[in-house]
């Protein structure tokens, strides 16, 4: 931004801002709320809902207060009568476009068509309703999203969610006049193109156009079932995000309220996918340096750089887009899918629960987990190992179905087995944490010694700068790690797609190399899940990083290797890491998918 | 009577000027003499809207930039216009020639014809005039090269800022302004873009001088403008006329003995109904028009009227902004509604009330001006709507 300064009147209030600023932000500087629709802070600025609309005095149009940039001697007025007609007629027009039955909506009240209907005091019916006599599609062929075209109201913000944050452009603008709408490639149903089920669309989605397909009544008829032992893992983003749905401010950390809730709304066993976060950073980190080993030992061809694979919308993308870069994806699988095997045999055992009775059900921050509970390779324990995936978002409609004033929870521990866990595992919540957590690990199996970084804080790889790259010089290595002695180990980090994309083709061309790399296919990683509590903005995942970090800080064990359960584990269970039992249940495959 | 309508006789003629020693001419003069010519001359864009040429120019000259480009817009989509398709046929190398002076003037080495899909036709033998053209800048010491675009059918790609978005592969949506071309035009480059005609009448002042062409014409409208004339009328067809004549004049020159309404400007024009035909200057003292004008007797209906326009708004709307896309919906539906008695009377001044809106709200020059034939036609043929 220039510093250069503009002088400007807004409702006759003089204000400064530098040159550039939209009429909009000069308006917040002045604690003016202009509403808007297409606005979406993360996103590039469309202009096209046209609620933001305001008056420039001696001007013959109205000006888009989210497009125009102040300038000198301007004089804005935000709430004229001109202003506040024009306004009024633009939500009218939208909601006489829109199936506004909300009470069936299940967005009804987290809607900001709802919010500015009620705020402008609109006549929803003074326009003719063209909703009804219109042949809606609402599109439920994916497992993890639906898309509501009734709902839409065009403003644009999945489109450029989809291709600016994402890169993936599942969902364009296709039409025009009044037939335009937001659609797919030749309009195939969502299951069928290149979505990753990100759900960042449903984050950005303004009504209730894109939200998650819910498996709610499924988990309580799970429940209510005897015969049924519900065994629930929840994610390290969700109890940090949690509390958003029911009433805390963004950062807000919930975990023992949350787990108390679980057990109220009637779960067998609540258990953590934080367990099989540390078991991952052990698999995933022994299989890293068996790569190196073949590579500098052996001289192996083996494929480096290694990626993480924890994010399912992350290795669908790869799919898609880059299926030559397959084999470079660790062949862990994700920590809930590893929990989910395990849930129905280890876990069976050690219970004595017949695994055919156990209904296996995750919370996470993520829509895209969805998909990857239904993926066919997640069967290794003779069932589908993950039954029913519900959001954080759905998590806190449970709780609120349940009538549990969640602020009064007192706070409870996690049951056992496979409820243990370190601060290693929390961070896998945050852009950068698999990374930190790995390294954590690994340094310490190659030198005997912690990683050479202040109270475990790998800051490097930390932070929401869209591609990281961090050195770390092994140095000291233990004997049978001697081939490593001086190797400068090269990581990156990524996050959201469309920088995923980027790094991955700086890859491709060999422009770029690494030995590891960490993708999360969300912005801010799981924390900014597309199953996280609406809205999400900078600000807020800046915070919930901030609680995830904290978590981590506070946890007594921060190293996945130190879990005593890991070591339970592989004692009683799968042996060592990377073991025949583990390639059995811990890993898995990808498939080359077409690109659009 | 006649006589107070002056036919002219500047762009179709071929024998005028040779528009290869025309460029030459203006390649020896500096180029802020041409813009402050073209300025002085008073020349106003030829699409409808009017701007001043020399202005534009003189704007997209200060940009610093390296590249630059000269863009000419021949989508022309505006229903009743058909002039442009006719210059482009029978003098095309004004066109460029124009082109040619423009790009001398700012210093941009591309130039864009963006022609609408319906004048595919003429694609093939337009290229090979484009092909010799260039090769003749090549040999004048003009480094400037023309491109043909072709559009895909939408009539919103004759929005500059859509047209833009068409040319560079993407969906013509128009964008938001400021920025404006001058400034961030083409592949984000400062660029002048204007009408075909108007890229005539810039080559021809600088070939006769400003003086000629401001002879013609009034204060506000110098200079003539190619009609395109249509509807009920005896001789339709395309007329080149000194500005500032008044639809009276206009009528009694073209009507059929009975005309009751003067749609000027196109669909998105005005319609002029037989009451004010005597007070109404055609020129931008009064109704501007890109050309089109289009006559009805008083066999036609005006329901029907509005009615087609409106039903070409909805399915031209790019789409993107609500006031354009729900709004002429809603306009349409509406008059609708109050034919078949399912809204009383009162409901028209509810949807001029959403027109207004459109006018002041819409993100485009299509959204805002579908108030145009809107409140005019509903304003003075209100008992047709209704009954």
């Amino acid at each position: 931004m220039s510093n250069y300064m503009v002088n400007l009147k807004i409702n006759n209030i003089p204000v400064s801002v530098p040159e550039g600023t939209t009429i909009l932000e000069a308006a917040k500087k002045l604690n003016f709320r202009i509403p808007t629709l297409c606005y979406h802070e993360d996103l590039s600025v469309a202009g096209n809902c046209r609620v933001c609309v305001v008056e420039q005095v001696g001007a013959r149009l109205l000006q888009a207060a989210c497009a125009i940039p102040a300038s000198e001697g301007m004089e804005i007025l935000t709430n004229s009568n001109k202003v506040r007609q024009a306004r009024k007629h633009i939500i009218e027009l939208l909601l006489s476009e829109h199936r506004a039955d909300c009470t069936e909506c299940y967005k009804n009240g987290n809607c900001e068509l709802q919010d500015l209907a009620h705020e402008y005091g609109v006549n929803q019916h003074l326009f003719i309703d063209l909703a009804r006599k219109r042949n809606y599609t609402i599109d439920r062929s994916s497992p993890s999203i639906i898309k509501d075209d009734s709902r839409c109201i065009r403003c644009q913000r999945c489109v450029r969610t989809c291709d600016e944050l994402q890169g993936v452009s599942a969902l364009a603008v296709a039409y025009k006049g009044e037939h335009q709408k937001i659609s797919t490639f030749f309009e195939h149903p969502m299951f069928e193109v290149v979505c990753t089920n990100c759900g960042q669309c449903i984050n950005r989605c303004p009504t209730g156009a894109l939200i998650e397909k819910t498996y709610i009544d499924e988990v309580w008829d799970a429940i209510n079932d005897p015969n049924k032992h519900v065994v629930v893992q929840t994610a390290p983003a969700v109890r940090i995000g949690l509390g958003e749905v029911l009433g805390y401010e963004p950062g807000e950390r919930v975990t023992g309220k949350m787990v108390t809730a679980l057990k109220l709304l009637g779960f067998d066993s609540v258990l953590d996918t934080d367990f099989t976060a540390d078991l991952t950073i052990m698999e995933e980190g022994t299989e890293l340096l068996t790569r190196l080993k073949k590579a500098l030992v052996d001289k192996e061809k083996v494929a480096l750089p290694m990626m993480t694979s924890c994010s399912p919308g992350w290795i669908k993308f790869q799919e898609h887009l880059f299926p030559n870069l397959l084999e470079n994806l660790s062949t862990c699988k994700s920590p809930q899918q590893m929990f989910g095997a395990l849930a129905k045999t280890y876990y069976a055992q050690k219970r004595g629960i017949d695994p055919k009775n156990i209904v296996s059900v995750s919370i996470m921050p993520c829509t895209a987990k969805k998909f990857e509970a239904n993926r066919p390779e997640m069967r290794s324990s003779g069932y589908q190992d993950v039954d029913y995936v519900l959001t954080t978002r759905e998590l806190g409609l449970m709780i609120k179905q349940a009538g549990i004033d969640f602020m009064k929870l007192p706070d409870s521990p996690y049951d056992n087995i496979m409820g243990e866990s370190t601060g290693a595992a929390v961070i896998f919540g945050a852009t950068g944490g698999v990374m930190e957590a790995a390294l954590r690990t690994a340094y310490e199996i190659v030198t005997g010694r912690e990683v050479p970084f202040r109270n475990l804080n790998i800051t490097p790889v930390r932070g929401f700068e869209g591609i990281r790259e961090a050195t770390v010089k092994i140095e000291g290595c233990l004997p049978e790690w001697s081939f490593l002695e001086g190797v400068e180990l090269k990581v990156a980090v990524a996050h959201g797609l469309a920088n995923a994309k980027k790094l991955m083709q700086a890859v491709n061309d060999g422009i770029l190399s690494y030995h590891f790399i960490e993708v999360m296919a969300c912005p801010g990683g799981c924390l900014g899940g597309g199953g996280q509590p609406i809205p999400t903005n900078l600000e807020i995942r800046k915070k919930r990083a901030e609680a995830i970090y904290a978590e981590d800080e506070g946890m007594p064990l921060r190293k996945s290797h130190e879990n005593p359960e890991i070591h339970l584990i592989y004692q009683d269970f799968l042996g060592k890491p990377l073991s025949h039992k583990s390639h059995e249940l811990l890993h898995t495959h990808y498939i080359p998918r077409k690109r659009y | 009577m006649e006589n107070k309508l002056k036919k002219v006789d500047l762009i179709f003629c071929k024998t005028c000027q040779d528009d290869i020693e025309v460029v030459k001419k203006a390649l020896k003069r500096n180029p802020d003499d041409i813009i402050n010519e073209i300025i002085d001359s008073g020349l106003k864009g030829r699409g409808g809207a009017g701007f001043p040429t020399g202005l534009k120019w003189k704007f997209a000259k200060a940009q610093p930039s390296d590249i630059k480009y000269v863009v000419c817009n021949a989508d022309e989509g505006e229903p009743g216009t058909f002039k442009d398709r006719e210059i482009l046929d029978q003098v095309p190398t004004k066109v460029l020639a124009g082109m040619a002076i423009c790009a001398y003037c700012i210093g941009a080495k591309e130039g864009f014809i963006y022609l609408r899909a319906e004048y595919n036709f003429m694609l093939n033998k337009l290229n090979q005039i484009v092909e010799e053209f260039n090769s003749k800048m090549k040999e004048v010491g003009l480094n400037f090269e023309i491109q043909i675009r072709s559009g895909a059918g939408a009539y919103v790609c004759g929005e500059e800022s859509a047209l833009f978005e068409s040319i560079e592969g993407k969906r013509g949506e128009p964008r938001n302004k400021p920025p404006f071309p001058t400034v961030v035009g083409l592949f984000g480059k400062p660029t002048v873009i204007n009408n075909v005609e108007t890229f005539v009448y810039t080559a021809m002042i600088n070939h006769l001088g400003a003086q000629r062409f401001k002879e013609l014409g009034t204060q506000d409208s110098r200079g003539s403008k190619v009609f395109s004339v249509s509807g009920d009328t005896p001789k339709a067809g395309i007329y080149e006329l000194e500005l500032g004549m008044t639809v009276e004049d206009f009528v009694k020159e073209f009507g059929d003995g009975d005309t009751k309404a003067v749609q000027v400007g196109g669909a998105s024009g005005h319609c002029v109904p037989r009451k004010k035909f005597e007070n109404t200057i055609i020129g931008f003292e009064g109704i501007p028009t890109g050309g089109s004008m289009m006559l009805f007797n008083s066999s036609r209906s005006m329901y029907n009227v509005l009615k087609d326009y409106l039903e070409f708004f909805t399915e031209e709307s790019c789409g993107q902004c609500t006031p354009c896309r729900v709004g002429c919906q809603q306009l349409l539906k509406g008059i609708e509604a109050v034919k078949r008695g399912e809204r009383p009377a009162s409901y028209l001044e509810e949807l001029k009330k959403l027109a207004q809106t459109m006018r002041i709200a819409a993100k485009c020059g299509l959204g805002q001006s579908v108030a145009n034939p809107f409140i005019s036609i509903v304003d003075n043929f209100k008992e047709e709507i209704i009954y």
